[in-house]
């Protein structure tokens, strides 16, 4: 597919390559923002129902000790949903798409793709709702966020583009896998940092919640969001470490594509 | 003679008996062995299979049910590969799709037209430019910015068809699709497959409707049991065929 992708690029253009997705990412984004905005809300609800019944149950009820809770949770419920919404759905988007995939020899992984990018554009769109959350909690905005946000931005992508990948290429000959994703996404997120915080955490659990690729994105984006600041280790220790699964997702992507037609 | 643009030399094509697999990880599992000699057996469809096609032909497939003819398509577009033997194809493919396959019901008739000739293969730009010409073919001007949702499978059809129609390709592939739409527009796409003919572009047909193949195709070849049973004028190995 390497070479395959070389011919493409040089036989269509990239300006053909851009179009796919760009008409892609703005058939979903079209068919969810129809009614403008009230669109928008209905985006913004599910992260913003969760960050009230965190901020119930943990601040109300069981009174943690993290300050400025309802912000807390915010920084690190957007970007989380980004990511869960976008590896939950994967398992499907091939599926969805299989007529199209039985008929017209395109490059299939510009389908996880788009939908991710999709996903994408909707946590960049609820970027003004955290930055609104600073400005109650007297938060000014820091020029660090010029280069945080693409900076986390692009690391995110690639650990969700790879899981996205794996799990939709793999659903195709493992049909159930879907259960499987959408329960390892709810583990996953009682281990990520996204309600709590790390110092809350006992000393001999560190390790496994570092191994957790979104941890460090996670606790990125709200340190980048709560405190201004942007950690240059653990910023490459987890973009390598999404880099990673990444490359093993396409190459897992690769190696099953050519079979797509037959198993769909 | 022309030039070929299909070749097909000694190509062999099997599917995998995936049935333990696809039915997942659970069932795989739980009957591991058998899925595991699942993995080894294939069924084969297509065995050693030659012909070409020259520029400009026009070829109807024909047979049974689950003899490979929409598998054969599948290869010339390139979504399957073969087991073995070579397939060479010269020029620009463009399948049609099955109704409304990469439309979405919620977006106008304009928007799709837009989606559908990307998803085809058109640039942006080329789509727009051809978008007056391919409503026009259409005749769905008064309702082409509705959601198709709206629209009844006849117009999705139309719709459908009429952006194959503005896709200028080398080589067309067509699955089981003549017999859609209202009489008007049957023959309207009638009219522009044969004009396709006529431009010298090459067309694949696959059809159960002996009648359209008579009709289109200059040639036809008759599939049974994996192999090619007859190849010659479309007329002659429809006879055939029927006698059987």
């Amino acid at each position: 597919m390497l070479l395959n992708f070389q011919s493409f690029l040089q036989s269509k253009s990239l300006q053909y390559y851009f179009d796919l997705v760009s008409v892609l990412v703005a058939k979903e984004l079209k068919v969810r923002y129809k009614n403008s905005i009230l669109g928008y809300f209905w985006s913004l609800l599910n992260p913003i129902a969760l960050a009230i019944i965190f901020y119930f149950v943990f601040k109300v009820v069981m009174r943690v000790p993290i300050e400025n809770y309802s912000f807390f949770l915010v920084c690190g419920l957007f970007p989380w949903q980004w990511f869960a919404n976008s590896v939950g759905s994967s398992p499907m988007v091939l599926l969805g798409n299989a007529s199209l995939i039985k008929k017209v020899n395109f490059p299939t992984y510009i389908i996880p793709l788009a939908s991710i990018l999709n996903d994408a554009v909707h946590f960049l769109l609820t970027i003004p709702v955290i930055l609104i959350f600073g400005f109650l909690f007297k938060v000014t905005p820091s020029l660090v966020y010029v280069w945080g946000i693409p900076c986390w931005f692009v690391a995110q992508f690639f650990l969700t583009y790879g899981l996205s990948l794996l799990f939709s290429s793999i659903n195709l000959f493992f049909r159930d896998l879907e259960r499987l994703v959408s329960l390892s996404l709810l583990l996953l997120f009682f281990l990520t940092p996204v309600f709590y915080d790390l110092s809350l955490v006992p000393k001999e659990y560190h390790g496994i919640i570092f191994l957790n690729p979104a941890t460090g994105i996670i606790i990125g984006w709200r340190d980048l969001f709560m405190k201004g600041t942007f950690d240059v280790g653990l910023y490459f220790v987890y973009f390598f470490y999404s880099l990673g699964i990444f490359f093993v997702g396409f190459f897992i992507f690769r190696k099953l594509s050519p079979r797509f037609a037959e198993v769909l | 003679m022309q030039e070929s643009v299909v070749i097909f030399e000694r190509v062999t094509k099997s599917y995998p008996t995936y049935t333990y697999i696809t039915a997942g990880f659970k069932n795989f599992l739980i009957h591991l062995p058998k899925s595991l000699k699942g993995f080894k057996k294939r069924y084969t469809v297509l065995r050693d299979i030659s012909f070409q096609i020259a520029r400009g032909e026009c070829v109807g497939f024909i047979g049974r049910n689950g003899v490979g003819k929409s598998t054969l398509l599948g290869l010339i577009a390139g979504v399957l590969k073969p087991d073995s033997g070579k397939i060479v194809v010269k020029g620009r493919v463009s399948p049609l799709l099955e109704l409304g396959a990469g439309f979405h019901p919620d977006l106008t008739g304009r928007e799709n037209i837009i989606l559908n000739g990307v998803l085809l293969g058109m640039t942006k730009a080329e789509v727009k430019a051809k978008l007056d010409s391919i409503v026009e073919f259409s005749g769905l001007k008064d309702f082409i910015d509705q959601p198709i949702r709206t629209y009844s499978s006849g117009m999705v059809a139309r719709l459908a068809f009429s952006v194959i129609a503005h896709l200028d390709p080398e080589i067309l592939l067509i699955d089981e699709i003549l017999a859609v739409g209202d009489v008007e527009f049957q023959k309207k796409s009638f009219q522009k497959i044969l004009e396709f003919k006529e431009k010298g572009i090459t067309i694949v047909l696959v059809s159960h409707s002996l009648d359209s193949v008579v009709k289109v195709c200059d040639r036809a070849i008759w599939l049974e049991n994996g192999g090619i049973k007859m190849d010659g004028k479309a007329k002659e190995v429809v006879s055939a065929y029927l006698r059987s």
